[in-house]
């Protein structure tokens, strides 16, 4: 395919063919796919970070009483774990992807700002290492839980200020990451691609994109009052001096409930992809998964509230909020019937990423199922900030991105790394996955509607046995993560395995599959000639 | 550097060669906040972390730009490129709104829920004392405790209302600057750049008095609750987007003195330009929410 | 027999401790929100089954399509793909129909958000304040007005906790004075706090309300039984968040009275005299009770402290002659509040702490604090 192999124009390389040697290439990378395995990789160590604090979370809480840890250091894993799973695993994930994906999928060169975009990710180094450091800090981590709080960030040490800098830094990265995406989308799609012909991933990265520099910001402005009032005398969470720790929760919701959407868009973007290659059938409906996308997107805007049901709103408040998160079920239900409609008369096989994506589909529903109980104001009432709320947000946000992102990692490897996993190997992650996966978090739900609240290092009696099933659950969980990594990540690396052919799987369609495994390090250096469809390339 | 492009053609899409800049930025930024951390929290070594990060951050920014901007003038630059610096030009502008947005969205919950709310009959259980009235007007019910010592508010009058009018009218030069740019007239494009940047240096001028002001004569300080909380951060991150939109101008106008920019080609200018008409914009938000309402 | 000790650790606690539900607490695996007792909860009850009931059929309805398709539609059962892939009739219908299912639950939900929400007509008004790591009530309307104590978790029971040798039905669910309520009478709830926020929840009412510093905020509930009702703070609250219950009492009409008139009493005889002045071994007495109600948590009983946590034994500032260092630290707190303030305290109380402090452990200092010092010192 020699539009796609082309090497000779556009190249500001003296040395037009293949990479630097060595840590040059990875430290001074300008080329997408380089940037986006490093976004890969660095994401898979905050998994593994963020699981590690989570399986000390689980330890401490298998039985009553303290066994290893103080109180104190409890709330620090607690927030640290958010922070890192959310900041540092799946929203880095997603990049990755995007990263390597999106110039393949439309037929652009690269990302639209090549250098920017190993900003982006080089930001996110030093925020990782200013984060996790904060455990060494006088007085341990912030321990005030991944929503930061006023007041109780007022009381923190000073790690706060240093996860409060983390996190700007984070946040631009994030914003010049989007912006590179968007930019990318909207400007460097081969001729042909019109935007009503890209595959979802894109769409919905789109769309995510805008909601990260839509709210990023604000996120930023909430931690810098934060920051302000820790140090330099202002008020704005002080009701001494006329402020309002409300206003925090308000502000960081406005960015926090489209945040969650932001770990989720992309997954259903990679489950869009999945689903019509393995029931060799068109995706169903496109048409309305991307308005469906969008109304998630617009809709995201206005239901933030429903995280601050006990704060003591004004009725009309919590009416509005509960009618509009309600309404969040009707353009999520369209994509799940879409998926299905698309299986439906197939021709299904079901190959690792395929599993993953039926999973995804199934168990992502419970959890959105439990949203919608949560969004009814009276029933939040019993269930706001315990374990009940714990199990739903694992059941979107594990269930949910974490699956896509390995159906994703199974789907696309091949073409990364162009050697094809083991089938078996798969298959066990998968399954071993699953079942440890709601063991660890279905009798949350119990916990929760019985009262437990989140965020104790200790808990009455009453809650013993199931804690004490979440706690297994969470270490097969994590061992699982091991078995996928050892068994599964390590040799693909290494490029173990049968050689994959370009296109590995028989239903799959897109421009990714037009280059051959692994994807060789300049794709689409000329815009390639597409087909009607804009799935193929033409001479 | 490496922009040995195939003979001299301006390639379809311009993928710049491995870089250095953007790790050495990172690098510059991790001392930043490192040191910014410690700083606020007394440890004097903070303070020097902090410069010494920000000084390799300008300086690699520095390299870069300047990199970018030759590539620019060797015509690497395809129309595309182009066309991808306004989309990015566009929505980091935006993102510059959502960021004024959070501290906008304060000023207006601090005013429209909160201080009511805390002047109400159920409050008076905590605060029997305040009484809600904003601006605050001094004595015991500046603040809800009390904490806060009195202090005078900061008017439109004067020196807001001139710095509008001198924004506006930078607005306005920059305005006349393009329209020259794009007739071809450089000498003319010159003169009315250096105006307005002198401009938003003046205003900057005025602000900084404006502040001396407050602290000195007026006891307005950024601790005077939470009418000086949002006055301060607000006035103040524009009055820092000024500096940052000023110090764009200013290069744009030493560039052109360089001889760079065509009357047909020159985004760099459109960029800095667009930037100042969102500070602009800003302040005029400010203008009547902070120093009218 | 005996388990060596990583095993021991192995093993889930209640099958060493046969535990039992508490009545009004959690019961053992429990399944199900606890049994409702005022109208609100038996209504929140009834929501949640509905939805649950909804979202079941409505999952049990699509996944038995997935699956169906996924038996019948597969490759292996040399299944053909078809071509269809687009159809505005049924997404308009897949539109539709959830979009009708919501808004019944919307239109369920909303009576119960506007009853919750109505706390006019309280027959009991009472202040609630959160405070690092305790609740104090104050009864401000109604039957046993002027009536205010703190409630503390059982200083036992915390050091059970850090012992790990949890035990007990009421395991931290155990406070010192229980909130005490007339049974079939609304009760207003109202919330504040005094350093970060809290969140008061009683989930057999179905009550849960964030106590914010600097605001009030407010609830209410009417119980229809008389019992003992259990919860706990929900808010993070900094180190001690899971060690600060609630305990509510709801008592007959005339146990209820009985109680306020105990309780004035009580109060009366408690009530010191500010200017009165106090003996050494009086007020060390009177102290030891102070601290331990109140400080021992974070200072442990021992005066060492922990970690971050100041030790009081051979502390620079208790053994100062100048008396007034300790207590200004005590009206105000210290270190953004990580030492709180205990203003909340009356002028005895912390004369009797700080001369207990002074006087206990290692700490012989001969000084004696006296309320009236107080007195001047909360005047400046
Ligand atoms: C990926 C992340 C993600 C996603 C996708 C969601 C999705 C949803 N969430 Fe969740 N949520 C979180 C992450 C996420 N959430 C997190 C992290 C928190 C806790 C934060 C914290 O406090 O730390 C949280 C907390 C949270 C709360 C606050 C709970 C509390 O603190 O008390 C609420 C309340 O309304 C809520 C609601 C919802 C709803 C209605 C959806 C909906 O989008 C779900 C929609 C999906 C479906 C409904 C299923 C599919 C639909 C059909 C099959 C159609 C037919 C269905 C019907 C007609 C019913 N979420
Ligand atoms: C965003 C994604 C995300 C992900 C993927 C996870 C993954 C997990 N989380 Fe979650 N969690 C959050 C986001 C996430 N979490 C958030 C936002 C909160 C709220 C924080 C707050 O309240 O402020 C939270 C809170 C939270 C709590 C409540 C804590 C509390 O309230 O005190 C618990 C408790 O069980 C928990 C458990 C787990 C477990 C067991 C996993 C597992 O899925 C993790 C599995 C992964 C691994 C285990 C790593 C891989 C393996 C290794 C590194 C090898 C070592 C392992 C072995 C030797 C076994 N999490
Ligand atoms: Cu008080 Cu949590
Ligand atoms: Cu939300």
């Amino acid at each position: 395919m020699s539009a796609v192999l082309d090497h000779h124009a556009g190249h500001a390389h003296d040395h037009d063919h293949g990479p630097l040697k060595g840590w040059r290439r990875w430290v001074f990378a300008t080329n997408h796919k380089d940037i986006g395995t490093m976004y890969l990789l660095f994401a898979f160590a905050m998994l593994m970070i963020g699981g590690i604090l989570a399986l000390c979370i689980r330890a401490e809480l298998f039985k009553p009483g303290l066994q290893f840890f103080n109180p104190e250091l409890f709330n620090s894993f607690t927030t640290m774990h958010g922070l890192i799973m959310v900041f540092g695993a799946i929203m880095p994930a997603f990049v990755g992807f995007a990263n390597w994906m999106l110039p393949l999928q439309i037929g652009a060169s690269d990302m639209a700002f090549a250098r920017m975009n190993n900003f982006s990710f080089w930001l996110m180094i030093p925020a990782a290492a200013i984060l996790a450091g904060s455990f060494f800090m006088p007085g341990g981590a912030p321990a005030a839980g991944w929503t930061l709080y006023a007041p109780l960030t007022l009381q923190m040490g000073p790690s706060m200020d240093a996860a409060i800098f983390a996190m700007h830094i984070m946040g631009a990265s994030s914003i010049m990451g989007s912006i590179n995406i968007i930019v990318t989308i909207l400007n460097m799609r081969a001729p042909g691609m019109t935007l009503m012909k890209m595959p979802l991933f894109a769409w919905t990265w789109l769309i995510t994109a805008y909601l990260l520099i839509a709210v990023m910001p604000v996120l930023a402005g909430a931690i810098t009052m934060t920051l302000t009032d820790r140090h330099f005398g202002t008020s704005f969470f002080t009701p001494a001096g006329g402020g309002d720790p409300i206003m925090y929760q308000h502000i960081f919701w406005f960015f926090g409930h489209p945040e969650v959407y932001i770990m989720i868009l992309p997954a259903f973007g990679i489950v869009s992809a999945i689903v019509p290659a393995f029931a060799r059938k068109r995706l169903f409906g496109y048409t309305s998964m991307v308005y469906a996308t969008a109304s998630i997107a617009i809709l995201s805007f206005i239901v933030w509230a429903h995280h601050m049901y006990a704060t003591g709103m004004p009725v009309t408040g919590q009416l509005f909020f509960m009618y509009a998160t309600m309404l969040i079920a009707v353009p999520t239900g369209v994509k799940i019937f879409n998926w299905i409609a698309t299986m439906w008369r197939g021709s299904m096989t079901f190959e690792t990423p395929m599993l993953w994506s039926v999973g995804f589909i199934f168990v992502f529903t419970m959890g959105g199922f439990t949203g919608l109980i949560c969004s009814m104001a009276p029933v939040d009432i019993n269930i706001q900030d315990t374990y009940y709320v714990v199990a739903h947000f694992h059941y979107v946000l594990v269930a949910g991105s974490l699956y896509a992102l390995f159906a994703g990692v199974y789907y696309w490897g091949p073409k990364w790394t162009g050697v094809m996993y083991s089938e078996t190997r798969g298959k066990i992650h998968f399954w071993w996955s699953l079942i440890a996966f709601n063991v660890t978090f279905f009798p949350m739900h119990f916990l929760g509607l019985a009262g437990m609240p989140r965020r104790y290092a200790d808990y009455p009696m009453q809650f013993a046995d199931f804690n004490a099933l979440a706690s297994v659950g969470a270490f097969a969980f994590g061992l699982a993560q091991v078995y996928f990594f050892v068994f599964v990540v390590v040799p693909m690396m290494r490029g173990q395995g049968p050689k994959a052919p370009q296109k590995p799987w028989e239903g799959a369609e897109g421009l990714e599959w037009e280059v051959p495994s692994p994807a060789p390090h300049h794709t689409f250096e000329t815009p390639p000639r597409l087909d009607a469809t804009a799935t193929k390339v033409v001479g | 550097m490496s922009a040995a492009t195939p003979h001299g053609a301006t390639p379809y899409y311009f993928v710049p060669a491995p870089s250095s800049h953007p790790a050495m930025a990172s690098l510059g930024l991790f001392f930043v906040v490192l040191g910014a951390g410690q700083w606020v929290n007394g440890h004097g070594w903070g303070a020097w972390s902090l410069l010494l990060g920000l000084a390799i951050w300008l300086r690699t920014l520095f390299v870069w730009f300047r990199e970018a901007i030759h590539e620019s003038e060797t015509g690497l630059y395809s129309p595309r490129i182009d066309a991808s610096f306004r989309w990015s030009m566009s929505w980091f502008i935006f993102s510059e709104v959502m960021f004024f947005a959070a501290f906008f969205g304060a000023l207006y919950w601090a005013r429209v829920h909160t201080l009511p709310m805390l002047g109400n009959l159920d409050h008076q259980l905590l605060w029997p004392d305040f009484q809600a009235v904003w601006p605050s007007q001094g004595g015991s019910t500046v603040s809800p405790a009390g904490t806060v010592e009195p202090f005078t508010i900061m008017g439109p009058w004067p020196i807001p209302t001139i710095n509008t009018a001198i924004l506006l009218t930078s607005g306005m030069t920059l305005t006349i600057a393009h329209h020259a740019m794009v007739a071809g007239e450089r000498a003319k494009t010159i003169r009315w750049m250096w105006v307005t940047v002198a401009l938003g240096v003046i205003f900057l001028g005025f602000q900084a008095y404006e502040y001396i002001h407050a602290y000195r004569d007026l006891n307005l300080k950024l601790s005077s609750g939470i009418y000086g909380s949002t006055f301060f951060m607000l006035t103040g991150f524009h009055g820092f987007h000024v500096f940052v939109g000023m110090l764009m101008l200013l290069v744009i106008t030493l560039r052109l003195q360089k001889g760079h920019f065509t009357p047909e080609r020159h985004f760099g200018f459109e960029g800095a330009a667009w930037y100042w008409h969102f500070v602009d914009v800003v302040w005029l938000g400010l203008y009547f929410l902070v120093y009218w309402l | 027999m005996a388990l060596s000790a990583p095993w021991a650790l192995l093993q889930p606690a209640h099958a060493a401790a046969a535990v039992q539900g508490l009545p009004g607490g959690p019961a053992v695996n429990q399944l199900d929100m606890h049994p409702p007792v005022t109208e609100i909860a038996r209504q929140v009850h009834g929501l949640h089954w509905f939805v649950m009931i909804v979202c079941v059929v409505i999952f049990v309805a699509v996944f038995g399509v997935m699956f169906y398709s996924i038996i019948k539609h597969r490759k292996s059962v040399g299944a053909k793909s078809a071509h269809f892939h687009e159809s505005v009739a049924v997404e308009i219908a897949w539109t539709l129909v959830p979009f009708l299912i919501v808004v019944v639950m919307g239109f369920a939900a909303t009576k119960t958000v506007v009853a919750m929400k109505d706390t006019s007509n309280a027959d009991l008004t009472i202040k609630t304040t959160g405070y690092q790591w305790k609740w104090g009530y104050d009864y401000l309307q109604g039957e046993g007005q002027g009536i205010s104590f703190l409630s503390t978790l059982d200083l036992r029971q915390r050091q059970l906790s850090d012992a790990g040798t949890p035990e007990g039905d009421d395991y931290l669910l155990k406070v010192d004075n229980p909130l005490v309520v007339p049974v079939g009478k609304k009760v207003r709830i109202i919330t504040t706090a005094n350093d970060v926020i809290h969140s008061w929840m009683v989930p057999a009412f179905a009550v849960k309300q964030d106590a914010i510093p600097g605001f009030v905020r407010d609830t209410w509930f009417r119980a229809d039984k008389t019992g003992d009702f259990y919860g706990q703070c929900v808010e993070l609250c900094g180190k001690e968040h899971a060690y600060m219950p609630i305990h509510v009492k709801v008592l007959s009409a005339e146990d209820y009275s009985q109680w306020v008139d105990g309780k004035k009493k009580e109060l009366a005889a408690k009530a010191d005299d500010p200017k009165k002045t106090w003996k050494l071994d009086e007020l060390v007495a009177r102290g030891e009770k102070v601290y331990t109600a109140n400080c021992a948590v974070c200072h442990k009983p021992d005066g060492k402290g922990a970690g971050p946590i100041k030790a009081l034994d051979g502390s620079t500032v208790v053994l100062d002659g100048d008396k007034g260092k300790q207590i200004h630290v005590l009206l105000n707190g210290q270190n953004n509040g990580a030492m709180p303030a205990w203003k909340a305290l009356s002028d005895t109380e912390i004369a009797a702490v700080i001369t207990y402090t002074k006087n206990q452990w290692s700490n012989k200092t001969g000084q004696i604090v006296q309320p009236a010092e107080i007195v001047a010192a909360r005047g400046k």
